[in-house]
């Protein structure tokens, strides 16, 4: 393979600091980032079927949000505490991809 | 009718039916840039070795027309040859035979095969061309699966098997391979997947190709599926010659001895090992410069680069290496190097071939994603392998083993037969930087000058543990050795070594981390 046209990089194990080359699956891993609570992500990839609040409401914990159809199944996604709706950010009918942010909540 | 023509009659029936799905079909086989299946097992096998049984097998399904159709050889080729002078068992999907689908009959030839292979101790290889279940045939395909699947498993460690990806092999057909030992893939022409690309955009919206989603690359480089990966069919079964070379028959024997020969590297070992301990080298070099005419057969070379298995000879005795690769990722272990590594020590222990380490490794790969990915069950895989393997085991530590790494390893402590080092070896519980903040933390927090106190500590933790010797004190490692004697300490244990037996406690079996 073609390891001479690759840079050496600089990997920390431990505390010690290492030149090497990076695997391509190395370099196709994403980040990881802290999930925020207040924020309602996709579980899967589907199709919003229905809302069943508004921007502005004050939602009880465990009332329903909206319905994510994937799958062949209407999943029912359910508020985690009780509080606000402040945005809606997908609307009825539209397909979304895996982890796109739905709705931001506020405590 | 006499008898001359009734053997005109069988010649005339056998052209018809070694003409699989006709002239069109293989014409378009032919411009996928495949070979059909009888000219894959005339290119693999010893020449003119083939003996094919089952040419008169007919399917026995009625429903949705399928009495009107005539599939020859119910698209699949059997039979018996030889590779490399020696027995094997093979067969061939024909892609020319409606679409190399599998029914009940096509999967009774095969399993046919397959209790031959068991029987007579022999390696059994398969060539998977094929659309998937023969949906006419219902139940009746998913029972051939099966039937073949439990063979797979009844002859794992007792036979070698391979599979050889030529073709798309999707859906629950991709379990076959998955259950033998070695997949060979051929790029553009192997296909693998359990879900296709339609059904997953469909149902989740996600747009990728087939060669995207397990075209060979893929599955050379990222799901570690495959374990050769090559550019055309030839170089395709060249491969797999050269590795049933490295193979006995079965579990009972031994891999066949060659003509010894010396290595062809010339130069000092001790020149591959960069002076600073955090700069790489390729550890391939190092395992060159030992075997006999400096060859060596990697398996999974773009899979998990950072640790390199594959078979090499000593002393013209079949040995499989397992060796850190400093050039990827440090030589770090995680999932998948853990993985890769694990898999070939336990095939390399149900087949009788002494195993080698080559150990240079900082520890394990830190993140999150390592972690969440189970590099804890996965990581387990490596002790297991090594402690539950009774053929020879050798370690030669080139460099850094700290930590679990060290223990992971082929250790003396899982039941390594030799553990030799070289006097550049760093065994330690973990790498000088870390040990030196740790133990020293006082002394560097306090000190005027923190980077040049930390700087003495360092180098006062490596004159003191980061050696060879404190471990030889303790009987861990046999000898401190030099580079350029490797090969002869190599050849004198696994010489010393050939009649090793090593009893196991009485088990139905172990349950090792998968």
């Amino acid at each position: 393979m073609s390891e001479e046209k690759q840079e050496l990089v600089d990997l920390t194990i431990e505390e010690g600091t290492y030149k090497t080359l990076l695997t391509e699956k190395f370099k196709m891993k994403k980040k990881y980032e802290p999930k925020n609570t207040d924020h309602v992500y996709s579980i899967i990839p589907g199709t919003v079927l229905k809302f069943f609040v508004k921007e502005g409401d004050t939602v009880k914990a465990g009332s329903p949000l909206l319905i994510l159809e994937a799958m062949k199944m209407e999943n029912i996604i359910k508020m985690p505490f009780d509080g606000k709706i402040r945005k809606i950010l997908v609307s009825e009918g539209v397909r979304i991809a895996k982890d796109t942010l739905m709705v931001e909540l506020d405590k | 009718m006499s008898l001359e023509k009734e053997i005109s009659f069988l010649k005339e029936e056998k052209a018809i039916l070694q003409k699989g799905g006709g002239e069109a079909a293989i014409e378009k086989q032919v411009a996928m840039g495949k070979m059909t299946a009888r000219e894959r097992i005339a290119a693999l096998l010893d020449k003119e070795s083939f003996c094919e049984y089952d040419l008169f097998v007919k399917h026995e399904v009625h429903d949705f027309g399928m009495d009107k159709k005539d599939l020859p050889c119910d698209g699949v080729v059997t039979g018996t040859g030889t590779i490399n002078g020696k027995p094997v068992c093979i067969y061939a999907q024909d892609f020319t035979v409606m679409g190399g689908s599998l029914g009940l009959m096509h999967a009774r030839k095969i399993t046919k095969i397959m209790d031959h292979a068991l029987k007579m101790q022999i390696p059994c290889i398969g060539i998977n061309d094929s659309g998937g279940a023969r949906i006419q045939e219902g139940v009746g395909a998913l029972a051939g699966y099966g039937e073949i699947f439990y063979r797979n498993t009844m002859a794992s460690g007792v036979i070698p098997q391979i599979s050889v990806i030529l073709g798309p092999c999707a859906g629950g057909a991709v379990y076959s391979p998955a259950l033998t030992d070695f997949v060979f893939v051929v790029e553009n022409i192997s296909k693998m997947f359990i879900t296709g690309p339609a059904v997953i955009e469909t149902v989740l919206g996600e747009k990728i190709s087939q060669e995207e989603l397990g075209g060979a690359r893929v599955h050379a480089e990222i799901t570690g599926n495959a374990h050769f990966y090559s550019m055309n069919e030839k170089d395709c079964f060249d491969q797999i010659r050269t590795l049933l070379s490295y193979l006995p028959s079965n579990n009972t024997k031994k891999p066949d001895e060659t003509k010894v020969m010396a290595p062809t590297f010339k130069g000092k070992l001790e020149d591959f090992i960069p002076a600073d301990p955090k700069q790489p080298y390729d550890v391939r070099d190092i395992i060159k410069a030992i075997t006999d005419g400096s060859e060596f057969f990697e398996i999974q070379e773009l899979f998990a680069r950072n640790i390199v298995i594959g078979f090499g000879r000593i002393n013209g005795q079949s040995v499989g290496f397992v060796a850190n690769q400093p050039l990827y990722l440090a030589g770090v272990l995680d999932c998948d190097s853990a993985d890769k590594a694990a898999r070939f020590i336990r095939f390399c222990d149900a087949f009788n071939i002494p195993i080698v380490t080559l150990e240079d490794m900082p520890g394990y790969l830190p993140g999150v994603d390592q972690e969440h990915a189970g590099v804890i069950r996965h990581g387990a895989k490596v002790f297991y392998a090594y402690s539950e393997a009774t053929v020879t085991k050798i370690t030669v530590i080139l460099r850094k083993a700290y930590g679990g790494g060290y223990i992971a390893m082929n250790s003396r402590h899982l039941g390594a037969d030799f553990v030799f080092a070289w006097p550049c070896a760093e065994i330690a519980v973990m790498g000088p930087d870390g040990a030196a903040n740790i133990i020293f933390s006082k002394e560097i927090k306090d000190a005027e000058d923190l980077e040049a106190m930390r700087k003495e500590k360092i180098q006062e933790y490596k004159d003191k543990f980061a050696n060879p010797y404190v471990a030889a004190a303790r009987g861990f490692i046999d000898s401190v050795i030099e580079p350029s004697q490797t090969r002869a300490m190599l050849i004198h244990t696994l010489t010393i070594s050939k009649d090793k037996t090593e009893v196991r406690p009485t088990k139905k079996h172990g349950l090792p981390p998968f």
